[in-house]
């Protein structure tokens, strides 16, 4: 894995820099060459009060890269201040959407510039203690996360009196084991805690009762990579880098039909088609007939709407769709979208924690009707049926897994309902089997696109 | 002994991470150390972890069965684990036939076992490497990226 392109990056500049091995890139040496740990350095040497530091991050425009887009400052801003017990921090490496992989190589590559960030996140917020979730399915990624902890450790900047300044935070990795809903923040408080990841009611929120009862705060790998870069850059250069109220760049994962998947580092603000073409474009030129912009949970667009769009949280919302962790799912001409939703269905009526009945029930009704459509053996009125299902779970469970499910359902339903009539009609679908095949195959990975 | 000593200084290690009284956030990784050490996790296992961590033996069975990567004795576990990805972006660069040609070429479906008992076939969902679509996990240790049909014996052979 590598990053495959980027447009004026912040997060993984010069990453294949400052070493004579790349291979070596992620290590601490090479990272404080490229100016890592600088950010750090300068709050403990300028002994910058953590107020400022969030007030920093208040002016970057910088937004939770896991899906909600939530401002990071005024996050941080609701952990009490004048708390006496204990305080945690913990980074969400537990990235399970389809479409999402954008953390895995962050954590391979890039993963001095987590640590910087937990351990500023840490000082901001009066935190002696933080965890790193991370993702069970990756375990190079983990290996390579406490690999650069060790070595953060040995440098003095995570651990006791860090940098002779006296402060203290600790950090340990803690593995997820499979569970897609341990990605939302209060199953992985659940999880963290030793028990099954299922979410907690809202109120109370983790900033006043999280990991054991105490207050916590809950940031995505990418959050945290960005905070040394908006805290070194200075919070109006980091915000200049984006669109106003959508600071810095962000990692864009780029999957299904294109000729480059991976990901690719832009500004947020960065027109779609210009994204697509860092990928190679549509895979073997073949005609982009659709785009999810967010992770299977966001709903999908079709390209004439994906194609006027720019790459940033208030774009893709005004279109409907949310841009969510950056998961550009790309569906060319020969993608069935009775079976691509099939798919999606599937996936969370597979993840849903049971905990909630609309939930529990529904994402199995959901794709019981969208499978036998798929099948040929769709029924008049399922599509009124699945509408009505889809409604139903919207707004109804504690956590948004159920809404996500939903949300995929009406939006393929909104653009590509004739299809999906069509399918139950004919008993088959638009695309021929075989082209759809064709379509999924994989082609020889193309050299490295010029930008 | 129910585990080894070097397994049960690793599971000390792990407690040590979490606060003092919090024994029980270790539990994730004490079962994966066990399930390491033995191929998979039995009842007295079960029983035996919760003593070590002072949790009742039916929460430490609810996090056997609510998290994927544990393997229960009850169900069928073969040697050998391969957990192909079934989400959407491995869909589209091919897992459908992949999934064909495992299943052909092991003679079992998806939650089977091979009757020699070297191989079980289990679907996953997103591994968090979509762009290395599409991929398959071994025994949760490592990952095959980019898998093709033609590349599927070789696969086999490895790890066979």
């Amino acid at each position: 894995m590598a990053i495959l392109g980027a447009i004026d990056p912040i997060l993984t500049k010069d990453l294949d820099a400052g070493t004579s091995d790349v291979s070596d890139a992620w290590r601490c040496r090479a990272y404080v060459e490229r100016g890592g740990y600088s950010a750090l350095k300068k709050i403990i040497s300028e002994k910058i009060p953590p107020a400022r530091v969030i007030d920093e991050l208040k002016k970057s425009a910088l937004r939770g890269r896991g899906g909600a887009g939530f401002p990071t400052g005024l996050k941080w801003s609701f952990m009490p201040s004048d708390y006496d017990g204990d305080k945690y921090l913990i980074c969400n490496s537990d990235e399970g959407e389809p479409g999402s992989f954008k953390d895995r190589d962050l954590l391979l590559l890039n993963p001095h510039a987590v640590i910087e960030g937990m351990v500023i996140g840490a000082y901001a917020m009066g935190v002696k203690r933080a965890y790193n979730y991370i993702h069970g399915e990756i375990p190079e990624a983990c290996a390579r996360f406490l690999e650069a902890l060790d070595e953060a450790r040995a440098a003095g900047f995570v651990g006791n009196d860090i940098l002779g300044s006296g402060f203290c935070v600790e950090i340990f990795a803690h593995r997820g084991r499979g569970a897609y809903v341990c990605g939302e923040e209060t199953a992985m408080l659940e999880s963290l805690e030793g028990k099954k990841g299922q979410p907690r009611n809202k109120p109370p929120f983790p900033a006043a009762s999280g990991l054991y009862g105490a207050p916590t705060t809950i940031n995505n790998t990418e959050t945290f990579a960005a905070v040394p870069f908006v805290v070194s850059m200075g919070a109006d250069a980091y915000l200049a880098a984006g669109t106003p109220g959508n600071g810095g760049t962000k990692l864009f994962s780029v999957s299904g039909h294109v000729e480059r998947p991976g990901n690719y580092e832009v500004p947020l603000g960065t027109p779609f088609g210009a994204l697509l073409e860092l990928a190679g474009g549509v895979r073997a030129s073949r005609a982009l007939k659709a785009c999810i912009p967010g992770g299977t949970s966001a709903a999908v667009l079709p390209a004439e709407v994906m194609m006027n769009l720019t790459m940033d949280y208030d774009s893709i919302s005004r279109a409907g769709s949310m841009l969510g962790s950056g998961a550009v799912i790309v569906l060319d001409e020969t993608t069935c979208m009775v079976g691509a939703l099939e798919a999606i269905t599937y996936f969370y009526q597979r993840e849903s924690c049971g905990q909630c009945s609309p939930c529990r029930e529904g994402t199995r009704w959901m794709h019981r009707i969208v499978r036998r459509i798929e099948n040929g053996e769709g029924r008049s009125g399922d599509l009124e049926t699945l509408e009505d299902v889809a409604r139903n779970i919207s707004g109804r469970s504690i956590c948004a897994l159920g809404d996500a499910a939903s949300a995929a359902v009406q939006g393929f339903l909104k653009h590509f309902r004739g299809e999906f009539a069509h399918h139950i009609e004919r008993g088959q679908c638009l695309v021929p089997r075989e082209v759809q095949r064709e379509g999924c195959r994989l082609r020889e990975r193309s050299s490295k696109a010029t930008s | 002994m129910m585990l080894a000593r070097e397994s049960l200084e690793k599971i000390d290690r792990e407690i040590a991470k979490y606060p003092e009284g919090r024994k029980q956030s270790a539990v994730m990784e004490a079962l994966a150390v066990a399930q390491d050490e033995k191929g998979f996790l039995s009842d007295e296992m079960i029983e035996f972890v919760a003593g070590l961590l002072g949790m009742a033996p039916i929460s430490v069975r609810e996090v056997v069965s609510f998290y994927a990567m544990y393997k229960h004795e009850a169900a069928s576990s073969g040697k050998t684990r391969l957990t192909l990805c079934r989400s959407l972006p491995c869909r589209l660069s091919g897992a459908d036939e992949i999934a064909e040609t495992l299943k052909e070429k092991l003679g079992i479906d998806f939650g089977e076992t091979t009757p020699d008992g070297r191989m079980t076939l289990v679907e996953g969902e997103c591994m968090g490497a979509c762009g290395d679509a599409p991929v398959a996990l071994i025994d949760d240790k490592r990952m095959c990226c980019r898998l093709t049909r033609e590349g599927v014996d070789a696969l086999l052979r490895e790890i066979g």
